[in-house]
């Protein structure tokens, strides 16, 4: 691969103090008075690419992180450390005005098609906004009204309803102007927090149709958060899975779903109910709670549930190490397979 | 004007709103024509064929209303007044709301220090005595009608801003706000093009509320008299009614400017009601 990636996360950290003010940190213990700043590892390291026309997934649990992430990149959150590269170049510290720029490769998808346009405003107000973020002649604007016409046929809407409010609207209907509006500036890269999630199956798959079919009309990448399995097997090339704020296993889609190597990755197949895939792997059956995020367990961050773990599990984190294929696995047993039993 | 035109249709929904509409709008046309209407000068002595000054005149053809004690037309001095109430009613219920609009966006959004310095100030505010205030401002300065606008404009936003800062506090969290920010929106574009509209039905909610407050604040201070004295209004009519100890004499001289301040501060409250059920249950239901 010669082009330069998309998107190129390195060692991507995210942490959020919490506690509030002075007194409610206040704590007094044996060794005297002292402060403390309880802090939540939401995101711990991640790293990952993403090329042209590629669709990137994460996957994991509800507060894995996935969601974090994404948000980090788009920016809503400034990250704690690592790099961003957005086709070459790391936005990771970028102020606000820097990051105008940015935003025109650069856009974002939510979950909540309901929450996430304004009620107030209507469609062809919403679908313009990232476009009169960046252009600023008179010229350049005057040719914003047809561009709109041309995003809402090209979504799937009528221009009629440029005039319309949000409500006005059914979900599927509503997520389409969110494509629209992210379309708008023509990214290179589409940030996606669960775009289907909140809508009914039916509509699902029109809408990660229509995302596939963007893809292939402009080379969108995405970087695609959800938790829907079936969701992800359909539509990404590439599936990360994430388990407290940490990737554990990396690969191609079809790699991942046909010989997943975390254990936590298997636990994860085989907890999804409607995915059929051609494997033979025993099932693992989780038990206990996922950790705090405030307090890291040492070591790997599954092993508090993990059927495998053994001593070297509590002293040592595993790093991410490539098994073939593109795969790239975050666990001991890779050096120790004798270990793989129950 | 989007907003005042469904403004409209919204209040003309109800039947108390639509009765309350015609009221007020046919004292605002009141309050444009009637110095123009009105058969004489607000503070012109009339005289009777022979000369005499009409001291007290019950209504009749030529007075409607009857005159004061000093040979004043009633419905005249009703008319003048009209005007006044209206735009003292009006200036200061728009300062009001932008005042206290800002004051509420900014803190609600911003928070943090912006916050707790902009919250103080209207804590300060809230302590203050409203009508001892105006009252000893209005000794200190000259007795001007516009003063009498101004110290209400800096003392009213008050529970404006509080009641907005709430509203804004909550809408800041929303998604949209953080897909605005992904758009590239810096934070006037977020508070006057995002947040704000969401603000509307609250302002204009609050716009009656102190249209309302501010014309009965006018007439009491008028009927104290404290009043500016070159400008004749319904609160100043009926401290000369009550100066002159001519009330039980005279009742057309109390009652029409008793009246006319209460219909027209309970239909601006009914508009201000009529709008607010049916806004509050589902935002989202109207346009």
């Amino acid at each position: 691969m010669t082009d330069t990636p998309v998107l190129d996360v390195r060692d991507l950290e995210m942490h959020f103090s919490v506690g509030g003010g002075i007194l409610d940190r206040l704590k007094l213990d044996r060794s005297g008075l002292r402060l403390e700043t309880p802090v939540v590892h939401a995101v711990n390291g991640v790293s990952f690419k993403i090329n042209r026309a590629e669709i990137m997934a994460l996957v994991g649990e509800s507060g894995c992180g996935k969601s974090t992430v994404a948000k980090t990149i788009a920016r809503i959150y400034q990250p704690t450390a690592g790099e961003v590269r957005i086709e070459g170049q790391d936005v990771a510290s970028f102020g606000f005005s820097d990051l105008l720029p940015v935003r025109a490769k650069m856009q974002m998808i939510f979950q909540d098609p309901y929450a996430s346009l304004n009620p107030r405003q209507r469609v062809r107000d919403i679908v313009a906004e990232p476009l009169l973020e960046q252009t600023k002649t008179a010229n350049e604007r005057a040719e914003v009204p047809a561009r709109i016409e041309q995003l809402l046929t090209r979504v799937g809407l009528n221009t009629e309803h440029a005039g319309r409010y949000p409500h006005q609207f059914s979900g599927g209907q509503r997520q389409r102007i969110g494509i629209a509006r992210a379309l708008s500036v023509t990214p290179g890269l589409i940030i996606a927090d669960e775009p289907v999630s909140a809508l009914d199956v039916s509509i699902q798959a029109q809408i990660l149709n229509l995302m596939k079919d963007l893809r292939d009309e402009f080379g969108l990448a995405y970087l695609f958060i959800s938790h829907d399995l079936s969701v992800v097997h359909h539509i990404a090339d590439w599936v990360g899975v994430m388990y407290l704020g940490f990737m554990v296993e990396n690969a191609p889609r079809d790699v991942l779903f046909a010989r997943p190597r975390h254990p936590y990755t298997r636990a994860l197949l085989s907890a999804a109910p409607s995915i059929k895939t051609k494997r033979d792997i025993e099932e693992i059956v989780l038990s206990g709670e996922v950790p705090s995020a405030l307090d890291l367990p040492s070591g790997c961050p599954f092993r508090t549930r993990c059927p495998f773990a053994w001593d070297r599990c509590a002293q040592q984190r595993p790093h991410m190490q490539d098994v073939g294929d593109g795969q790239t696995v975050a666990c001991h047993l890779i050096d120790e397979p004798e270990r793989d039993s129950i | 004007m989007n907003i005042f035109k469904s403004f409209i249709q919204i209040t003309w929904k109800s039947t108390s709103g639509r009765i309350s509409l015609i009221i007020f709008g046919f004292c605002l046309v009141l309050a444009v024509v009637g110095p123009h209407i009105a058969p004489y000068g607000p503070n012109e002595r009339c005289y009777d064929a022979a000369g005499k000054l009409l001291r007290l005149a019950s209504p009749s053809w030529d007075h409607w209303l009857g005159t004061t004690v000093l040979g004043r037309d009633i419905l005249s001095q009703m008319l003048w007044g009209a005007q006044t109430a209206m735009l003292v009613g009006l200036l200061t219920a728009l300062g009001t709301v932008v005042i206290g609009l800002n004051f509420g966006l900014i803190a609600g959004y911003f928070g943090g220090r912006i916050d707790a310095i902009l919250m103080r100030i209207t804590d300060i505010l809230l302590g203050l005595p409203f009508l001892p205030f105006i009252i000893v401002l209005l000794s200190l300065t000259d007795r001007n009608i516009w003063t009498i606008i101004l110290a209400m404009m800096f003392v009213m936003w008050r529970s404006t801003a509080r009641i907005v800062r709430a509203e804004v506090m909550s809408l800041r969290q929303r998604q949209f706000i953080a897909a605005a920010r992904t758009t590239g929106a810096n934070d006037t574009d977020i508070l006057y093009r995002e947040i704000a509209p969401n603000i509307m039905p609250l302002a204009v909610t609050s716009i009656t509320f102190a249209l309302a407050w501010a014309i009965i604040t006018e007439a009491s201070i008028g009927f104290l008299g404290f009043g500016d004295p070159d400008v004749v209004s319904w609160g100043s009519i009926l401290y000369d009614a009550y100066a002159s100890q001519m009330m039980y004499r005279a009742p057309w001289w109390v009652f029409p400017p008793g009246i006319a301040i209460m219909i027209l501060v309970t239909s601006v409250y009914f508009i201000g009601r009529a709008y607010e059920e049916v806004i509050n249950p589902r935002l989202q239901e109207r346009m």
